[in-house]
């Protein structure tokens, strides 16, 4: 739902509290909302005790790896020796997932905040937010907004920047992030080291996703007790969560909900459902990274951590796909493969000519002339594409490939019986 | 354990290397090679092509080689069924958009993607139908084309032009399956070192203009040599077609030129196969150089230096691209002598390989300036031309551009004697091999002696210099004589 909107009440509304309310966006208005409060009382503690907060809150990086924040942040140095960055993930491109857009537009003080909070805890003194080149809006209202809390010098001696991306999903993979930065290539790096040893510009990195940052501010304002307390299944996923669901529902937008949360709740009560005269047939629950949950798998699957996992599939970014009755499957694992195709960085063999090839393949079978040896192959390609390259961009146009084809083969084999007219590819 | 050591077993076979040793190094002492593109010793470590993935004990999944340092007890296999799948995966892969035309590559017969296919890749292809990939070949420098075609884009070259010559023309442009290796539009592939990049390429993408279509690999011999080209002293390998010198590739030496030689060395080597060559000894009769046999001609030698001995001035004017040897024995052979000796050295612009230390295209353009003045030999080339003029004796060793005049007698031994050379006023001319003809050493500008090896037979009688003026010292019983 485009905002304002009335949340639903099956919502938890934490980061989304102030979405539709444009006087947040200023610095005046969200101080008036209790903003910067936590940031302030932060500088006064020291960074420990702030890691320390956010590992107790059960914190877990919303980008898609759902990596425990605090954690994350106990990686950097405790002695200072070099300078430390924190890097923020902006660049929102799994497509499906537009919650960090939506952050970014209403309480990009929200972000900034907890980036400084990130940056005094692992004991940074610049913070780079690198945000995806397409987001004209979100860029500019961030701006903006990084403008005023500047001038307010709420940020001490942290100095926060803003790098605009050109248009790569790849460089939403964090070591590919940094080359970017740096001026590079974004190709991802080979890890280890890993960012908190050898990170942008080869110093100690740490990395969030906006979502996550947004997440600190509050977590530091109302405890970390209370931040454990939400979670609706899994004591290990903990907090609420943006779902951004776009495809075939009454109400697509972005729901923040408990984690654990019952997907078909999700879709059914606060999206309004399949439109009418149609059913749900197929669920991608985590951006299109993730594999496919058949219309059961969904029913059933509970959205935190580990209950998607359980349901054969992962939360990803949060960026649920829905396919009714009327999608032809293979139409849309082929449009997956293509997107692949086109933004695999080249580096690695495996995910340069595989993705390549699963698409060509998809095509052929769209276009009527596939070979009833095509499904085995194109099971066999995503094997080697999956677990042996640098990043996981090959595994995430395997995913889709391997379980579509494993859940609806049925739809594959209509194509390659001839019993499916041609869908011309172009 | 031992102090500072890494025992693991690959294979199988343990092995103890020191700590940071890469695996697919470490597989190397073991006797085993992972097969592998984008890693090179020489190079930063890259990790893109996914070819030398093994399976480690322990670890989740299969790691990379060439990416993955050595840690105590581990235990590494290269052959078990995973592995291999994995190989046979890239393998099919870099292959299908592969042009497969081996018949009319250069590089068939030496390419890793050849040997690897062979060796563990698929017997047929999957592909099918579907066009492969085509990007027509592109002129990238003096000496290099690069056929996109059969590009793996393992990024050797571009890493080589970035890191070590450190001028970043080359780079990987566009994504996915229609990435190719991209050139700057204004720059061209002539750094004084980019031949190395033709080396590199682990396929014929990247071809030599010199060397395109001359021969087969499985037609070359290869005989380790010493570039001659400046005083560096790259180690080289001279492959010969036929008994005809067809390339210049260097030979690993990572004292001198770790894997690389400068464009100046790699095409320093046209003048070896030259056919104007002296191929017998000739002797002056009536003021007429004639052809003889070496009896003769070192009969005349000897009668020459015998009978100017004693009290007489020598002069000997010798090319600094002569070996040590040779050198030696000219020496000796003027021992009886007043003598002096002197060579001319040849400049040019230095040019090094900065991302290596102490390696460069050397301003003296010789490769035994220092050995010859390890002997005595001085630079001092005008005042010996000079002495010449009046000394008993004057020995011309392979410089016939030097215009010695004598009132002397004039002993010449080379390879080539020029129309206008003022060696043709010779008493005798002795016809001598060149550096790819004999066996010899130099010594380098940091005093490292080094063994070169004959590639090809000398012309005619022409024979090795350190035969030649052995031959004579032994004639004029010097052999026992002090050095």
């Amino acid at each position: 739902m485009g905002f304002p909107h009335q949340p639903h009440p099956k919502e938890t509304v934490v980061l989304s509290q102030y979405f539709g309310d444009p006087d947040a966006r200023t610095y005046k208005g969200w101080v008036k909302r209790g903003g910067y409060e936590a940031l302030r009382n932060a500088l006064a503690t020291a960074p420990a005790a702030v890691v320390e907060q956010v590992k107790e809150s059960g914190l877990r990086g919303r980008g898609g790896a759902g990596f425990p924040t605090g954690l994350k942040w106990s990686f950097m140095p405790k002695a200072k020796t070099r300078p430390h960055y924190v890097c923020v993930n902006a660049d929102e491109s799994e497509p499906g997932t537009f919650k960090d857009r939506e952050i970014m537009r209403w309480t990009p003080h929200a972000l900034l905040e907890g980036a400084a909070i990130a940056a005094h805890a692992i004991q940074a003194e610049v913070v780079v937010i690198y945000i995806r080149g397409e987001f004209t809006e979100p860029w500019a209202i961030t701006e903006k907004a990084l403008a005023e809390a500047d001038a307010a010098g709420v940020f001490g001696t942290i100095k926060v920047y803003l790098h605009r991306g050109a248009g790569a999903y790849i460089c939403g993979e964090e070591t590919a992030l940094m080359n970017s930065i740096e001026g590079k290539r974004g190709n991802p790096r080979i890890k280890p080291p890993f960012p908190a040893v050898a990170g942008l510009f080869g110093m100690p990195t740490t990395i969030n996703n906006v979502e996550t940052l947004a997440a600190v501010p509050h977590i530091l304002n109302r405890g970390a007790a209370w931040y454990r307390g939400l979670s609706l299944s899994n004591p290990q996923s903990t907090g609420t969560k943006l779902f951004s669901v776009c495809g075939h529902v009454q109400r697509p937008g972005n729901y923040e909900v408990t984690l654990g949360f019952p997907l078909k709740d999700l879709l059914y009560d606060l999206c309004g459902g399949p439109l009418p005269g149609r059913t749900l047939k197929a669920c991608i629950p985590g951006g299109s990274s993730v594999p496919i949950l058949t219309r059961e798998e969904t029913e059933a699957c509970l959205l935190d951590y580990e209950g998607v996992v359980a349901s054969g599939s992962m939360l990803g970014s949060g960026g649920v796909i829905v396919f009714d009755d009327s999608t032809d499957m293979v139409y849309q694992i082929m449009r997956l493969a293509r997107f692949y195709a086109h933004e695999s960085c080249a580096q690695c063999t495996q995910c340069r000519e595989g993705t390549a090839w699963t698409t060509k393949i998809l095509e052929r079978i769209l276009a009527g002339q596939g070979k009833t040896e095509d499904l085995d192959l194109l099971l066999d390609l995503s094997e080697n594409m999956t677990g042996k390259t640098i990043c996981v961009l090959s595994d995430s146009c395997a995913a889709p490939i391997v379980s579509g084809i494993k859940k609806f083969r049925g739809e594959f084999d209509a194509y390659l019986a001839g019993a499916r007219s041609p869908v011309p590819v172009g | 354990m031992a102090e500072g050591v890494i025992t693991l077993t690959i294979d199988g076979v343990p092995v103890s290397v020191p700590p940071g040793t890469l695996v697919i190094e470490a597989a190397k002492q073991a006797g085993v090679l992972v097969p592998h593109y984008c890693y090179h010793p020489g190079l930063e470590v890259a990790g893109v092509c996914r070819m030398c993935l093994v399976e480690i004990e322990k670890a989740p999944k299969l790691q990379i080689a060439c990416a993955t340092t050595v840690t105590e007890g581990m235990v590494v296999k290269t052959q078990t069924v995973q592995a291999k799948d994995a190989r046979q995966g890239v393998l099919e892969f870099l292959l299908i958009n592969h042009p497969l035309d081996c018949p009319i590559c250069d590089q068939a017969g030496e390419c890793e993607l050849q040997d690897f296919v062979f060796q563990e890749g698929r017997a047929a292809t999957r592909y099918g139908e579907f066009a492969k990939r085509f990007n027509p070949v592109e002129d990238f420098g003096p000496d290099i084309l690069y056929v996109p075609n059969r590009c793996i884009l393992c990024t050797r070259c571009v890493r080589f032009m970035e890191d070590l010559a450190r001028e970043p023309v080359l780079n990987v442009s566009e994504r996915g399956d229609r990435a190719f290796v991209g050139i700057h539009p204004d720059a061209r592939l002539d750094h004084p070192w980019a031949g190395n990049v033709v080396d590199l390429c682990p396929v014929g993408s990247l071809l030599s203009k010199d060397f395109l279509h001359k021969a087969r690999a499985w037609e070359l011999d290869k005989t380790p040599s010493i570039c001659t080209g400046c005083s560096q002293g790259c180690n080289i390998s001279l492959d010969t077609r036929e008994e005809v010198v067809v390339r210049v590739r260097p030979r690993s030496n990572l004292e001198v030129n770790q894997y690389f030689i400068c464009d100046h060395g790699r095409m320093h080597y046209p003048w070896m196969n030259r056919g104007d060559r002296i191929e017998a000894p000739l002797v002056k009769h009536n003021g007429e150089l004639r052809a003889t046999d070496w009896e003769e001609a070192f009969d005349r030698v000897v009668t020459i230096l015998r009978g100017a001995a004693g009290g007489g001035k020598a002069v000997a004017i010798v090319s600094p691209g002569a070996s040590s040897e040779a050198l030696a024995l000219v020496k000796r052979l003027l021992s009886g002598f007043d003598w002096k000796g002197a060579f001319q050295v040849v400049m040019g612009d230095e040019a090094p390989l900065p991302g290596v230390p102490n390696l460069a295209l050397r301003a003296e353009r010789v490769p035994n300036a220092k050995g010859a003045e390890r002997l005595g030999y001085t630079r001092d080339y005008a005042a010996a031309l000079a002495a010449a003029a009046t000394a008993s004796v004057v020995f011309v060793l392979d410089d016939p551009d030097c215009g010695v005049q004598t009132a002397g007698a004039l002993i010449y031994a080379g390879t080539v004697l020029p129309a206008e050379s003022t060696c043709r006023n010779a008493d005798v001319v002795l016809p001598i091999a060149n550096v790819a003809e004999e066996e010899g050493t130099f010594v380098n500008r940091d005093g490292r002696e080094q063994r070169y090896f004959p590639a090809k037979p000398a012309p005619g009688m022409a024979q090795p210099a350190a035969w030649v003026f052995g031959e004579l010292v032994a004639a004029m019983g010097l052999a026992e004589a002090q050095r």
